[in-house]
């Protein structure tokens, strides 16, 4: 049985679109990924799966129930790490772990052994009995993914886990999420970096405008909508835009961004020799693998990150 | 041997039979735990709360019992056929009572929604949006009966009332708060910004009820277009209830049950209201 299964999910507000009928399933122990810009919907999606968004059409089971009418059993073996951190900051840290455990109902002898454990899976034993307010930002989130794990749930959200950190609280948050994949905790994540979801996700879906636009896992997906290597070239911004047609014959296919053009080739090298042989010399030229940025891009004409 | 290797792994049915017994004891008793928690957390101004307790009926009886008692007492033997201190004291608990618990619903429930967002963290746990609501009403609904047990005691230890009945006074004070501070709740879960409208239910709701509601002379030495404001502020069916309790005052059966009457449609009402809302942002 699946853990999710969404069929032409929707929410509205007012006029607005948020989420516009997407599907989508997740399997047990799979690490799913909601990929896409500011505004495509994928919190809402998120709180729909928690039962705490009401949804305005379709239908969404959640380990084979509907979080609308089975709020309190859905949520029992869900773990929810959302987008902005609302810890107690008047609480210590471990305090707000055993609060969270008793909203579940969780009894305390239970609650304190777990909370100690968890504090330890944060690193953040140390900081047991500090106030949250005095907690820095990495350390906030890594406590509130603790939380969220506080009821040993089966399925875990993370609303962007790691936005607004920094790269070395980024690697640790990915290095405890990987632990947990391991044990067989379903991740379902959402972002709006390409790294991080080529690092988590073995399938994702893309999302724009509410609507799911691609699905596979993130090679696969590269592989379908771009061309293994990207060629990325300067000419300074006015030349840029002139440039493109003269530049279409040595790649599969062209972007011109405002500050630089993107030649989409399997060998980016060659395709640079080629360029410079016809006598053209960019200021700066850089050859990388394709990511799902450049996905993003084919599929929308917009970067992911504006 | 082989018995024992085969329960290590605990099938995935235990699991999802775990989930289903902690969410029925949730269902059942969301509310108390988080309720629980809000009180744990009020410990971090426990001093000030308690400190306040004894510190503002201390003031009050000093400066209007005392002070302006001597004056009324002198020149009419006081009000209603007691002392002055005696009959300004109910009114007094009843209105600390009511302000302060309506003081507890404004910026506190807003910044529930929307500075720490802490009711969105409880929503996401196995309680439910309405739990939230409950919690938050039963836990300073228990702070309100304890900030009236401490004024109750600091009247006994001055003379303002006697013992016995007027013990009855806590929940009348507590009951006449959520009459009014549950409206409040239901009103501040809908403000989605700022919140320069609490200084405005403070001047011209919350000071006006106090000031006519007939706590420091009978309501009825008021001119008649200004005594609706008392009829529609819990504070002076509090305080006529509480005046009864402590020294007294008489009042007919009608008259008990208008004014009992009147404080629980209020908390019901207002307490329905915050529930609805609650639910509303919290599911939106
Ligand atoms: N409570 C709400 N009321 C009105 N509009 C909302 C609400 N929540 C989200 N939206 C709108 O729905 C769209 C999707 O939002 P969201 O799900 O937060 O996107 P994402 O998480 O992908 O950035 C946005 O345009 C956002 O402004
Ligand atoms: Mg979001």
């Amino acid at each position: 049985m699946p853990v999710i299964e969404a069929h032409a999910l929707t929410k509205t507000y007012g006029e607005l679109n948020a989420v516009d009928g997407i599907d989508f399933e997740v399997a047990p122990g799979e690490s799913f990924g909601l990929l896409g810009p500011n505004g495509a919907g994928k919190s809402t999606a998120m709180r729909m799966i928690g039962g705490t968004s009401l949804r305005t059409s379709g239908t969404l089971l959640v380990n084979g129930l509907d979080p609308e009418t089975h709020g309190p059993e859905v949520r029992a073996s869900l773990g929810v790490v959302p987008q902005t951190d609302n810890l107690d900051p008047e609480l210590k840290a471990r305090d707000n772990l055993l609060m969270y455990g008793r909203y579940f109902g969780l009894p305390y002898s239970y609650l304190r052994p777990k909370a100690d454990e968890l504090l330890e899976f944060a690193q953040l034993t140390d900081k047991a009995a500090e106030k949250v307010d005095n907690l820095s930002g990495g350390m906030k989130r890594r406590l509130t993914i603790a939380r969220s794990l506080i009821n040993d749930p089966s399925v875990l959200l993370l609303d962007e886990p790691t936005t607004g950190l920094d790269p070395q609280a980024r690697h640790i948050l990915w290095d405890r999420l990987f632990r947990l994949k391991e044990t067989g905790v379903t991740l379902i994540v959402t972002t709006h970096f390409m790294d991080e979801a080529e690092q988590l996700c073995d399938r994702l879906v893309v999302m724009d405008h509410g609507r799911i636009v691609a699905e596979g896992s993130p090679a696969s997906l590269i592989r379908q909508y771009s061309t293994r290597e990207v060629l990325e070239l300067r000419f300074g911004s006015e030349r840029n835009a002139a440039l493109v047609d003269r530049l279409r014959g040595f790649a599969t296919r062209i972007e011109a961004l405002p500050d630089r053009v993107l030649l989409y080739a399997e060998d980016g090298e060659e395709s640079l020799a080629a360029v410079r042989r016809d006598g053209l010399e960019p200021v700066t030229s850089l050859v990388r693998r394709s990511s799902l940025e450049d996905v993003f891009l084919r599929l929308t004409g917009r970067s992911l990150v504006e | 041997m082989s018995e024992l290797t085969l329960s290590v792994t605990p099938p995935d049915t235990d699991r999802v039979a775990r989930a289903a017994r902690q969410a029925a004891r949730v269902r059942r008793w969301g509310w108390w735990y988080q309720a629980e928690w809000r009180l744990f957390s009020m410990k971090a101004y426990l001093s000030s709360v308690f400190g306040w307790a004894v510190l503002v009926p201390l003031l009050y009886v000093l400066a209007m019992g005392v002070g302006l008692g001597a004056l009324v007492d002198g020149r009419s033997g006081g009000i209603d056929g007691v002392p002055y201190l005696t009959f300004v004291a109910p009114g007094l608990l009843v209105s600390t009572a009511v302000m302060s618990f309506s003081n507890e619903m404004m910026f506190p429930v807003m910044s529930g929604f929307k500075w720490q967002e802490l009711y969105f963290a409880r929503a996401a746990t196995s309680g439910s949006a309405g739990q939230v609501a409950i919690a938050e009403l039963v836990a300073v609904t228990i702070r309100s009966l304890g900030e009236s047990a401490i004024f109750w005691v600091v009247l006994i230890s001055l003379g303002a009332t006697s013992g016995g009945l007027s013990a009855l006074m806590i929940p009348i004070g507590a009951l006449s708060g959520l009459a009014l501070g549950a409206p409040i709740a239901a009103y501040s879960a809908t403000l989605a910004n700022e919140g320069f409208q609490f200084s405005m239910i403070q001047r011209f709701v919350l000071n006006p009820m106090f000031l006519f509601a007939g706590t420091f002379y009978p309501l009825a030495t008021m001119p008649v277009y200004l005594q609706w404001i008392g009829w529609i502020s819990p504070m002076w069916h509090g305080t006529q209830l509480a005046r009864a309790l402590s020294f007294g005052l008489p009042l007919s059966g009608a008259e008990i049950a208008f004014h009992l009457g009147f404080l629980i449609v209020a908390a019901a009402t207002g307490c329905a209201l915050t529930i609805r809302n609650f639910r509303r942002r919290l599911t939106k």
